[in-house]
């Protein structure tokens, strides 16, 4: 193994009532590369992805983010629950975007992307408030910045969500199908940002369906189904020369 | 097969006006459709008013001279006071026990949600007056009352009677009464912002009560204000039902004196006018309130 892992999940169970959603994961990210995970609807992915910062507690098994095990501490062989307080202190080191933006519509856009920094880092304002502009110029919507989210596009939206989560700073970013609720046309413009940030090194673990994305940007592709993971390995074999039967359906499908 | 069909042949404007005309099609002028109904209605209710407004300058027995010289009597004004003290101190009490209550109910603890709902149900269910009439003659329940260690030895201690006079009586059972609508109106609040918004208030790590205060109460405003408006005007002509405890607010107030001059009418319109000035003064506050907190939003 080349680099140490950024993202180590270890044997993750996790059950709705009775629908088991993740049936045993493991997955490691090694540090600055980008995962995409595909698969089909139901098939646990954004469950995972929701693991890895707590936002969802796995029944068993384990997420550990460059070295510490997220939401619990281990005393011998148990792992008790952090309090509230420090597990939204890990997430500040977990930058999230969610499909559907989750921009505070009451916040300009500049506040949304301060407010984290402020409250959770407790960073003097007028540096953080630098630091917007910075991240708003570099997703090329500096000129939004007092503008509300119900004045942007969907497309505009998520790229502030997107400089929101970078503001904290986050070693490892999460992207749970971050185009999935735009409209076709606006897609590109939130992945060209994605792909510059892959670019720049950032660890990202991406949940989406935009195959070609995939191709292009991810050093891994897992593909899950069913609370599994069936298949992963470089995009050239997973997309392009699949071993599994259910990868193959699949892919015949969306490509 | 092809999916999509020749659009139909657009129509010229000519064919659309009908026959042919002499002229420019372009200069026909349209004729609204007439109403002569709705002016027959309108002429009725105009008169109807007419007749109303008439009847209230010219009818001595409103006894006009009487209402102004009580509107803004010493005895008046002081009960106004009394009343709107009323008001503040049972919508301040009430709303910040209501918001307690409201996130009991949405805790994740069974004993603190059973415990809320409790509440709410006793405190709804029994009417306002007899609640006040309890406090008022909570003396004879309990004669003293200590503050220390539960039930140990007291370390502070207080004559009931002297602790919770009349008013104080009063604003416990109005701001009691109160809690318990404000923590169904908050806690509908709360529930009608985005699941979405607390989610990544939690994945961007912002401090709990931040997330409360900064993301998830000005959200709730939006809903929560509008009720809110109507309980205070509510509360506020509320009050007069204390008038029973014999406190001198305003609707007490009026009633000792049409007791004493005997001029029933023009007294009620005293308190009247009070109660729809001030409740105006309410609603224009409550205006510029809800515009503050509907910054962002489309609607």
């Amino acid at each position: 193994m080349s680099a140490p892992a950024m993202v180590d999940i270890k044997a993750v169970h996790k059950s709705f009532g009775s629908l088991e959603v993740l049936r045993g994961i493991d997955l490691e990210v090694r540090a600055g590369e980008v995962t995409v995970v595909l698969g089909p609807s139901g098939s646990g992915k954004s469950t995972l992805l929701r693991t890895i910062n707590h936002l969802e507690k796995v029944d068993s098994g384990s997420v550990s983010v460059d070295g510490t095990l997220v939401g619990y501490r281990r005393s011998g062989d148990k792992l008790y629950e952090l309090r509230e307080r420090e597990i939204l202190k890990q997430r500040t080191h977990i930058g999230f975007v969610f499909q559907n933006f989750n921009l505070f519509p009451h916040l300009t856009v500049l506040d949304n992307i301060t407010e984290a920094p402020v409250s959770a880092l407790r960073r003097p304002r007028k540096d953080v408030t630098a630091t917007a502009r910075a991240l708003l110029e570099r997703v090329g919507l500096v000129d939004k910045a007092d503008a509300y989210p119900r004045q942007l596009s969907g497309g505009q939206q998520q790229r502030v969500a997107i400089a929101r989560a970078l503001a904290l700073e986050p070693k490892l970013l999460l992207f749970d199908e971050p185009t999935s609720a735009l409209d076709p046309e606006l897609v590109g413009e939130v992945l060209d940002v994605i792909k510059d940030l892959a670019h720049q090194g950032t660890t990202m673990i991406v949940v989406t369906h935009e195959i070609g994305f995939a191709r292009e940007v991810a050093d891994t592709v897992v593909f899950m189904d069913d609370g599994r993971i069936v298949e992963q390995g470089p995009p050239a074999e997973v997309l392009d020369r699949p071993h599994h039967a259910r990868t193959k359906s699949f892919l015949s499908k969306v490509l | 097969m092809p999916l999509t069909t020749e659009p139909p042949a657009e129509k010229t404007a000519a064919e659309r006006a009908g026959p042919p005309q002499a002229g420019d099609p372009a200069a026909l002028k349209v004729v609204p459709v007439r109403h002569p109904w709705r002016w027959v209605a309108i002429a009725v209710t105009a008169v109807l008013l007419a007749q109303f407004a008439h009847g209230l300058i010219t009818n001595p027995a409103w006894e006009w001279g009487v209402f102004a010289q009580f509107f803004t009597a010493q005895t008046v004004l002081k009960a106004v006071g009394i009343t709107l003290q009323l008001t503040v101190y049972g919508t301040a009490i009430g709303f910040a026990l209501g918001i307690v209550l409201a996130f009991m109910r949405l805790s994740a603890s069974p004993f603190l949600r059973w415990v809320a709902l409790g509440y709410i149900w006793a405190f709804r269910s029994i009417p306002l007056i007899v609640q006040l009439l309890f406090w008022f003659n909570l003396a004879y329940l309990y004669k003293r009352l200590d503050f220390g260690i539960p039930f140990g030895p007291g370390i502070f201690s207080f004559e009931t009677m002297g602790l919770v006079g009349a008013l104080g009586a009063a604003v416990l059972g109005l701001a009691l009464h109160q809690a318990a609508y404000a923590a169904e109106i908050v806690r509908g609040g709360v529930l009608a912002v985005d699941g979405g918004q607390l989610e990544a208030a939690a994945a961007l790590g912002i401090p709990r009560l931040r997330q409360l205060r900064r993301i998830v109460l000005p959200q709730a405003m939006r809903s929560i204000l509008p009720n809110a408006a109507n309980e205070v005007i509510s509360l506020f002509k509320g009050t007069s039902i204390v008038s029973v405890m014999a406190i001198g607010e305003l609707f007490y107030q009026v009633q000792v004196i049409y007791g004493r001059n005997g001029r029933v009418v023009p007294l009620l319109m005293v308190a009247t006018a009070w109660y729809i000035l001030l409740t105006s003064v309410l609603s224009i506050l409550q205006h510029y309130v809800e515009r503050h907190f509907a910054k962002g939003t489309t609607r």
